[in-house]
């Protein structure tokens, strides 16, 4: 299943400039896994060393906060896209 | 040439990653570049702080701690923020069993009637000193008042992005400003995740996403203001409403910070935070005794607390757990019951997130988290004007009356045979 990843321009830097990537899996932890093996750089800046998901970095599939989707166990579809937002403050 | 007398010019402060440690130059940016955590200012550590004389012989606003804001030179905007009335309250202390009770009554805060005017205040000096042109935020409300209103008066042009479902106080007292607004269908939490994709895109200053390094560090200035106003010395406890967290960690590092300048001396106080129980995902972080939150789709008319996914929500639970403290989550019923009873107990009128901090204290109080000898500070951080629906079918409607002593007399004789009401 081909997915589009969008990532903030902070991680860019980790990419050679790319801010969407496209990724292959049945869940988000496989395309995050996917893309991980294609840039190192990346990979540690997604997810932790056992392959969890940061406290810090939330995921949106197609614009829903992925916790409410089972997390990296959510499965994904060809053409959904997943974007990466550190987490933020409230006010 | 002739010497000129000028003061530096405004700059801000480098930044640190707090979760590991990595330090980059002052920016507009709120993320680390190594792991995503969030950056904090560096203060430079052996700068020369002053003395309590000195402070309070400063002018009344949060710029009286300006060695503890995180700028170099003199702020340029917003320079009469901040100094607000510690309110005793004795009507409270006996509601509650404790030795006092205070209120730090930021529902008088300048210009817009919240505690955010302050960390707009060290907002819009960020902008300023990265020659941002344009500020702007995710707010539930009383953010985007204080951004549209610091931008009016600093000349800066605000975009400012609010679930499309808040009180009509929250929209029009953002728009009259001249700010522009955009109500966005879903919750906070959609707002802020655009909020995000929208400063990444366009580069503006949004006083919450990419300057909220700078912009937290004003809420330490509630901490300060207490210990002064209590006469140099701290509280044992506070209670402090809850939505993205900061204001319960930013607490502890004011007081921290004032306990090592040797300005205040003994026991930092026990953070208490309180939220609507139809969105309380900090005060289940600390009942459960867990490390990560939990996010909740936000149901409750505290809508300037319904933030299901707060991002300092771990930062706040440590605070509390680490102090001593507690939280607690109360009804909207029993929130707008805050709301009366703060009213009544002390003058002072809160929107809804004042009524969950007063009624999560009497929770608190009722779960027998306070002792007799207690000295309680209460932040009740926005006007209750502001949230007028909240409370609009829960106070005694007036009677409507002719010009005439007769109907007074007939309203007089009716209070005397039901005095209790």
């Amino acid at each position: 299943m081909a997915i589009t990843l969008n990532l903030p321009s902070v991680l860019a830097a980790h990419t050679g400039g790319a801010r969407t990537i496209e990724a292959t899996g049945r869940t988000l932890g496989e395309a995050v896994a996917d893309v991980a093996a294609r840039y190192p750089a990346l990979a540690p800046r997604l997810r932790d060393k056992e392959g969890k998901p940061y406290p810090f970095v939330n995921f949106y599939l197609n614009d829903e906060d992925v916790r409410f989707r089972g997390g990296f166990a959510a499965p994904v579809q060809d053409g959904d896209e997943v974007t990466v937002i550190p987490a933020i403050a409230g006010g | 040439m002739p010497a000129t007398i000028a003061s530096p010019p405004l700059t801000a402060r480098p930044l640190r990653c707090r979760s590991c440690g990595t330090e980059r130059a002052a920016a507009p940016t709120a993320i680390c570049q190594e792991c995503l955590g969030p950056l904090e200012p560096v203060y430079e550590p052996g700068r020369p702080l002053p003395d309590r004389e000195t402070i309070a012989g400063r002018a009344p606003s949060l710029w009286r701690y300006k060695e503890w804001l995180p700028f170099d030179g003199d702020p340029v905007w917003s320079l009469d923020t901040g100094f607000t009335p510690l309110v005793d309250a004795p009507a409270l202390a006996r509601r509650f069993g404790v030795a006092r009770v205070w209120v730090k009554n930021d529902t008088v805060s300048h210009p817009s009637l919240s505690f955010k005017d302050r960390v707009v205040a060290a907002a819009i000096n960020a902008a300023a000193a990265f020659g941002l042109d344009t500020i702007g935020c995710a707010s539930t409300g009383n953010l985007a008042n204080a951004v549209a209103a610091h931008a009016a008066r600093a000349g800066l042009k605000a975009w400012i992005f609010i679930p499309d479902e808040l009180e009509a106080g929250k929209v029009i007292g953002t728009s009259v400003y001249g700010a522009r607004l955009v109500r966005v269908r879903g919750t906070y939490d959609d707002v802020n995740r655009l909020c995000a994709q929208v400063a990444d895109r366009f580069g503006w200053g949004f006083a919450n996403v990419n300057l909220r390094s700078y912009y937290g560090e004003g809420s330490k200035t509630v901490a300060y203001e207490i210990a002064e106003q209590l006469g140099w010395r701290l509280p044992t406890a506070v209670v402090a409403p809850m939505a993205g967290g900061s204001l319960l960690s930013k607490l502890r590092k004011g007081f921290g910070e004032f306990l090592e300048a040797k300005l205040v001396h003994g026991r930092p106080p026990r953070l208490y935070g309180a939220q609507a129980a139809g969105c309380a995902p900090i005060v289940r972080l600390v009942e459960r005794g867990a490390d990560a939150i939990a996010p909740e789709v936000p149901q409750t008319i505290c809508r300037s607390l319904a933030i299901g996914n707060p991002a300092d929500g771990v930062f706040a639970a440590r605070a509390m757990r680490e102090t001593g403290g507690w939280a607690a989550a109360v009804s909207d019923s029993e929130l707008v019951e805050g709301i009366r009873f703060l009213a009544q107990d002390t003058g002072v009128f809160a929107e809804t997130a004042g009524g969950v901090t007063a009624a999560g204290a009497l929770a608190l109080a009722r779960a027998g988290r306070f002792d007799a000898q207690d000295e309680v500070v209460l932040c009740i951080t926005g006007h209750g004007l502001k949230t007028v629906e909240a409370v609009h079918g829960a106070v005694p409607e007036a009677p409507v009356i002719a010009p005439r002593l007769r109907e007074v007399t007939t309203l007089v004789e009716e209070e005397r045979t039901w005095p209790s009401r």
